[in-house]
């Protein structure tokens, strides 16, 4: 009885802000509601009106571009920085956590930064590449290059954390082998192929998933830095959803388009997860 | 030295340069006259407060600063109160449902929160909460991350000292609280930093549930103030907003940094 008791805070959570939504869900996915006036019964319209909504389909293959330019990206620089740290050098702890610092700043400071950053005249960056003699790039006001642009700074943002992830997986390999590696005359890049490379392969899987569920939520960055232009080329789900539900009010649309959305998700994480178990 | 060490350096030193500067960048504008902005790289130019003036003067910061560390406080205590005694129950008592309510526990992390995320606005609508601190607070009191982390330290602790404490005549509450409490603060400062950083963080949520300005988290009104029309497009000011809500976290973040590291790290390692 003292047992149910203790778990009860955690039965009523689960019954009012999972369970319910979770079932209603479902239910709205099937009315037409804009909160205010009758739920009204429309069948499997909603359903259909995704199919031929090529907004959402944008929407969907701009968070797709934004995760495959994000994902390969973050992994290759934070093992780069990683493999940097686990070389014996001084100030190791300093270092670590300046690479950390974005990871613990609100997404909010990141982006209002980048935004300056990203600047076409006075933005710091092209700034710099003027100065190296290069041209200026169109950061945000190019529809090609807007998405591109955050997801640099979604790299930039995330990438401390991945670093720690993988200097814990290069700690983990055994010294003796790479001992026994120079013993038979092997170079940097082969220690690295076949010693390393295989000990971390785990964490690169584990990057990739944490990555992708981050990714898929991308919301604050394109709300903030392009408001989803220019061009509709950073409308991400997230914030398409997020206008239809709450500028729109087109509440059994936008839970359609949850719940499809989430259905992708699950299918994308299931695929990466058994592509890995097949590997090993 | 040897060249590679000196290259090696030469890189690290680059890339911490490219972490902080920005933060730099942003604190030394939101002192600079709005004039001179389009001229500032690295050296101050002039320094002013009068970004934070107007910007003090245009949007209540210091309420909202006082709203996100209420609704991350209550939200922080709810999940490692409640975390531990699910925790607790999940992991040295018997009950039937046991097994099952763990695997439920389990799946809702696999559960994305885009299908709950309508429906639960529709849920504070009904129940007056929109606008009130209860639509932050109450869906944020339980974690399952925090519930599997209490779990899993909970399992390590040996019954033998729960049976000394309850032949001392402890019942199960102070048993959690007060005999097993202190052998896990490593656990409890891991889930603490993790729930208050992401409560603090949050803007999705916020942006939905609140729209009277006086009861806003900080982030939440800093994004509207970047986005809308009410710093005249003042960068500086709209800086100086930035500045205010980075800083709490820097600050803490420098002290405690290895902390930050470490439970940070640990959730990844789990999830």
């Amino acid at each position: 009885m003292l047992s149910y008791f203790l778990v009860s805070p955690y039965l009523v959570h689960l019954l009012l802000f999972i369970s319910f939504p979770v079932i209603f869900s479902v239910v709205l996915t099937f009315h037409k509601w804009n909160i205010i006036s009758e739920m009204q019964f429309v069948g499997v319209d909603n359903y259909i009106r995704i199919f031929h909504d090529r907004l959402f389909w944008k929407a969907l293959l701009n968070t797709v571009t934004f995760l495959l330019i994000h994902i390969p990206l973050q992994i290759l620089i934070a093992l780069l920085l990683a493999y940097f740290l686990d070389q014996k050098i001084f100030l190791k702890g300093f270092f670590r956590a300046t690479f950390f610092m974005p990871v613990v700043i609100s997404g909010v400071v990141v982006t209002m930064v980048w935004q300056q950053l990203y600047g076409l005249d006075s933005g710091l960056i092209n700034k710099l590449l003027v100065g190296i003699g290069l041209g200026k790039v169109p950061w945000l006001t190019d529809k090609n290059v807007a998405m591109i642009s955050i997801a640099i700074m979604a790299t930039w943002k995330n990438v401390g954390l991945y670093v720690i992830l993988f200097l814990v997986g290069l700690q983990s390999v055994p010294r003796r082998y790479y001992e026994a590696a120079d013993v038979e005359g092997a170079n940097q890049w082969q220690k690295f192929r076949f010693i390393t490379l295989p000990a971390i392969n785990p964490t690169i899987f584990m990057v990739t998933i944490l990555s992708t569920i981050g990714g898929f939520n991308l919301f604050i960055e394109p709300y903030i830095m392009t408001g989803g232009g220019p061009l509709n080329s950073t409308l991400s789900a997230m914030l398409y959803i997020y206008k239809h539900a709450f500028e729109y009010y087109h509440m059994g649309y936008s839970a359609t388009l949850g719940i499809f959305f989430a259905f992708i998700i699950m299918m994308v994480v299931v695929v990466q997860k058994y592509t890995i178990e097949k590997d090993d | 030295m040897k060249p590679t060490k000196i290259l090696l350096y030469i890189l690290l030193i680059g890339a911490s340069f490219t972490f902080l500067y920005p933060f730099y960048w942003m604190i030394l504008a939101s002192l600079t006259p709005e004039s001179l902005l389009g001229d500032l790289n690295i050296l101050p130019l002039e320094i002013t407060f009068k970004n934070y003036q107007i910007m003090f003067s245009k949007i209540p910061i210091l309420r909202s600063l006082l709203n996100s560390t209420i609704v991350a406080t209550c939200s922080t205590l709810g999940v490692v109160v409640f975390g531990s005694m699910v925790g607790y129950a999940l992991a040295k008592s018997n009950f039937r449902g046991r097994n099952l309510l763990f695997f439920i526990i389990v799946f809702t992390m696999t559960l994305p929160f885009q299908i709950t995320l309508i429906p639960n606005y529709i849920l504070m609508v009904k129940f007056r909460w929109v606008d009130t601190f209860a639509a932050l607070i109450m869906p944020a009191l339980n974690s399952a991350f925090a519930i599997i982390m209490f779990r899993q330290v909970f399992k390590g602790i040996p019954d033998d000292l729960i049976d000394a404490a309850r032949v001392d005549g402890c019942g199960e509450l102070r048993i959690i609280f007060q005999v097993l409490w202190p052998n896990i603060i490593p656990t409890i400062i891991t889930v603490a930093i993790i729930t208050f950083m992401s409560s603090w963080n949050d803007v999705l949520w916020p942006l939905i549930v609140i729209r009277d300005e006086k009861l806003m988290t900080m982030p939440q009104l800093v994004t509207l103030f970047a986005v809308g029309g009410r710093a005249d497009a003042q960068l500086g000011v709209k800086l100086a907003s930035a500045v205010l809500l980075a800083l709490p976290i820097i600050i803490t973040y420098s002290i405690f940094q290895k902390h930050f590291i470490r439970s940070m790290a640990s959730s990844g390692l789990k999830g």
